[in-house]
């Protein structure tokens, strides 16, 4: 391959860590928390298929889809107890979720 | 041979460039929008790996699917976005140290990882085939090794589908909806009342 794979592997290291600080820096707004961790699963899948094609393993594109399965299906949960939530206290800000009731 | 090196390096470059956009951008929607080209590139990213079939599948799913829906979430919250960027440059200090700490650590343990041509193929389990293509082979062992790890995916998506249905479903009083139990239980003699009308007067 052109491109070693020491490459790949830099670029899904700053992505994971875009995302972590990602969390930090924006820590009261949910929705952009929940994009952070978006593009830390991202850069998890990177790595997975890069280690896969390298390797000439298909089974890490194999864990890599089941990772985005489970990535979609964490967005869609998220966004939905963020709605309901919203629904309740008219506000997302994440110092006010420190309560499990409404 | 550069050409695979040139394109690598725009679209690892648009992607984190994106990925810095998606985290500091004023506006929620700027930043959807920059997930989505993040997500893009990797797909590019991915076409370069060979996988064509997951590229794809990020493509679909995520610019498609879950991009859509932040987009959607965003834009239908009310929400005083001036007021949640409060505080914003107070973690930023902190935030960045520890990112770059993370970052150096990743960087040095990973980023020295160089492959021998005798370590391809020595340890896989599922070796690439050359002669198929790259969903052929995927969909060769979806179905047939890990059928049961398709299925509880499929699973964990109906359980996801059910789980936000009935967090978001909401009663409203004066909605009126179809009640199918009462429908069946309802019987002749509490609705048809049978009157003999005597001719020129009412009831």
């Amino acid at each position: 391959m052109a491109v070693p794979l020491s490459h790949y592997l830099t670029v899904a290291a700053i992505l994971f860590t875009l995302g972590i600080f990602g969390i930090f820096l924006n820590r009261k707004n949910v929705i952009i928390i929940l994009m952070s961790i978006e593009l830390i699963l991202l850069a998890v899948n990177l790595n997975l298929v890069a280690f896969s094609a390298f390797l000439g393993d298909l089974v890490g594109q194999i864990f890599a889809m089941f990772v985005l399965t489970v990535a979609a299906a964490e967005a869609a949960i998220g966004l939905a107890i963020l709605v309901v939530y919203f629904r309740n206290r008219g506000s997302i800000e994440v110092e006010d979720i420190s309560l499990m009731r409404g | 041979m550069t050409i695979q090196l040139l394109v690598f390096y725009m679209f690892a470059a648009v992607a984190i460039a994106a990925a810095v956009m998606v985290i500091s951008a004023r506006n929620p929607v700027h930043s959807v929008l920059f997930l989505i080209l993040a997500f893009f590139n990797s797909a590019g990213l991915f076409v370069l790996l060979g996988a064509e079939f997951l590229a794809m599948v990020l493509v679909v799913v995520y610019v498609g699917a879950v991009a859509v829906l932040f987009l959607f979430v965003v834009m239908m919250l009310d929400i005083n976005f001036v007021r949640l960027r409060e505080g914003f440059l107070q973690y930023l200090p902190i935030g960045a140290l520890i990112g770059l700490i993370l970052l150096v650590e990743l960087i040095l343990v990973l980023g020295s990882w160089a492959l021998t041509p005798a370590d391809v193929g020595a340890v896989a389990e599922q070796p690439v085939p050359s002669e198929r293509t790259n969903a052929e082979a995927l969909g060769d062992l979806f179905y047939t090794d890990y059928f049961y790890l398709f299925q509880a995916a499929g699973l964990i998506l109906l359980i996801a589908i059910i789980g936000a249905i009935t967090l978001t479903l909401r009663d409203r009083p004066r909605v009126r909806r179809q009640r199918i139990a009462e429908q069946v239980y309802r019987r002749e003699e509490e609705t048809v009342d049978l009157r003999k009308v005597q001719p020129g007067s009412g009831i």
